[in-house]
């Protein structure tokens, strides 16, 4: 999965997609994936992450981000590659 | 190092039009606790899902509609509605409050009967009454109100073969205006079949003809129509009076107010637009106070108002099972909870709140029940929190009907718990097992099959 890199991203959250010309708001958990989808780290590496910092189980995480890529190609945010 | 609260990942896209005519949605505070008992420790304690009921809300619900009558006519009385909810608990609620007993089936009566009602304070409704049935009510003295001439050829059969006169009035369907009219229960006002039926029942001799019945409909959004109604009836009254120079003791308008649910395909909250129980009250008492009855003279006035009386006391409880993306884009949220249960979500969009605090992130969800049924849907869309599977969610104003219309299909029926006015949690119903269903079963010898 990789951001489409066109999209900006503010520190508060806000995203806009100059592609579609649509805004979205990010909730801090989206804000971090989207970070280091951006900085190119791969979807274990980021379950890794989220596990170790957060109260949650991985299998958890791993059902949220498979539902948060399906949002993010919904919307046009990604690229297909991976 | 400490681990932070987590929340899942989530977008919402940022809609450029402006507030919708009807203004921006309404965040409901969670239901942490229903009357101080913590909605986690109940689910636990009692399982998931859980239905639960407010004795304190019954209770206030009660005494705020009667104070609504009372404060405008001089005599009223409630008969509670049991097929609206006729768990024990709950009818004895109502009884303790002063409410007489509606009831429309034999099964019914014999509940209000062990319930502990005073017969003679026991309404009789219903298009289906059995001749055993109809003997023992006259037995007993209770009201028959008689839906259909057949029923009256046979009251006055037993009427005749009995040293008990049958205490009787007749059920009245008429136009009030509403649509649609409900005129397959008792007799039309507007064609003359009920100054008919009234005239058998005095020409008979046999009967004591005691008030007349009204029933116009259910979720009656519209009070004037009650209005009508007891206009019409006092006017029935006015005409037995001068033909037959009898007094009736009472009139029964029924039941069908609206309550504070929403129906589905309303743009506003019923909370907000429904009539309120003293905008019912007042076209009502305003009616019989204004026809032909003198001061003194005036009848009884009797409700049989059901959902708006329980309603609001009904909670369901139920847990968080899945949660999968449509084709759409749109979230689905799978519950332990369904239709088979919360038969009143065919029609209103039930309020939903979450069991604890979340951050100020939301999403459209559809609700699905746990039924392998595609028309298993509790809400079509709501907006909530970023639920987790295993969060409780906490559905409102369940408390009418649901509790008897239920069906056991698929799952097991759930426990029913009462929370007293202390705060202390009864169980009510408790919840069913494969014993319920298996122990009415009986398997023909030839169907075994031997290991
Ligand atoms: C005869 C009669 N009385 C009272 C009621 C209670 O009606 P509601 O729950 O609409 O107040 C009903 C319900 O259908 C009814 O049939």
């Amino acid at each position: 999965m990789k951001i489409n890199k066109d999209l900006a991203i503010s520190e508060n959250g806000f995203l806009f997609n100059p592609a579609t010309g649509e805004s979205f708001t990010a909730n801090p958990m989206a804000f971090e994936i989207i970070r280091m989808l951006k900085e190119g780290q791969s979807g274990e590496k980021i379950v890794e992450w989220v596990s170790r910092h957060y109260l949650v189980e991985k299998s958890t995480v791993e059902k949220d981000l498979h539902d948060f890529f399906g949002l993010l190609r919904l919307h046009q945010l990604s690229v297909e590659n991976d | 190092m400490e681990k932070k609260p987590y929340e899942r990942p989530h977008l919402t896209k940022l809609e450029t039009s402006m507030p919708g005519k009807f203004g921006m949605r309404r965040e409901q505070p969670p239901t942490t606790h229903i009357d101080g008992v913590a909605v986690e420790h109940l689910a636990k304690t009692y399982g998931s899902p859980l239905f639960v009921l407010s004795e304190n809300t019954i209770r206030s619900s009660y005494r705020k509609a009667l104070n609504a009558f009372t404060t405008r006519y001089p005599k009223v009385q409630f008969a509670w509605s049991y097929k609206t909810n006729y768990l024990a608990a709950v009818c004895n609620v109502f009884h303790q409050e002063g409410a007489w007993a509606e009831v429309v089936s034999g099964f019914e009566y014999q509940k209000a009967v062990d319930n502990g009602v005073d017969p003679k304070q026991i309404i009789f409704n219903g298009p289906a009454k059995t001749r055993e049935e109809l003997e023992t009510a006259t037995q007993n003295g209770s009201l028959i109100h008689i839906d259909h001439l057949d029923e009256l050829y046979l009251l006055m059969e037993i009427a005749a073969n009995s040293e008990h006169r049958p205490r009787v009035a007749i059920r009245v369907n008429m136009d009030t205006g509403i649509y649609p009219m409900w005129d397959r229960f008792g007799f039309n006002y507007e064609d003359g079949q009920a100054w008919d039926a009234l005239n058998k029942i005095m020409h008979s001799g046999k009967l004591d003809l005691m008030g007349l019945h009204t029933h116009i409909g259910t979720f009656i959004l519209s009070a004037g129509a009650y209005g009508v109604a007891a206009a019409k009836l006092a006017e029935l009254a006015r005409l037995l009076k001068q033909k037959f120079n009898h007094t009736l003791r009472y009139i029964d308008v029924g039941g069908g107010f609206a309550s504070k649910n929403t129906l589905k395909g309303s743009y506003l909250p019923g909370s907000d637009t429904n009539p309120s129980i003293s905008e019912y009250a007042e076209a009502i008492s305003s009616a019989l106070i204004n026809s032909h009855f003198a001061p003194g003279e005036l009848p009884l006035l009797i409700l049989e108002t059901g959902r708006a009386l329980i309603e609001e006391a009904g909670y369901a409880i139920t847990t968080v099972l899945a949660h999968k993306r449509l084709v759409s884009g749109r979230r689905a949220t799978i519950i332990d909870l369904g239709v088979n249960l919360l038969f009143t979500s065919f029609w209103y969009q039930h309020p939903v709140t979450v069991a604890q605090e979340f951050s100020q992130y939301r999403e459209d969800t559809t609700l699905y029940g746990p039924l392998c049924m595609n028309i298993d849907c509790i809400r079509e869309s709501v907006n909530l929190p970023l639920l987790q599977t295993g969060h409780r969610l906490v559905i409102h104003l369940t408390g009418a009907y649901n509790l008897t219309q239920w069906m056991q299909f698929i799952h097991m029926r759930p426990a029913v718990v009462m929370i007293d006015t202390k705060g202390n949690v009864h169980v009510v119903r408790e919840k069913e097992g494969i014993q319920n269903v298996i122990s009415v079963e009986k398997l023909p010898d030839h169907l075994h099959i031997s290991g």
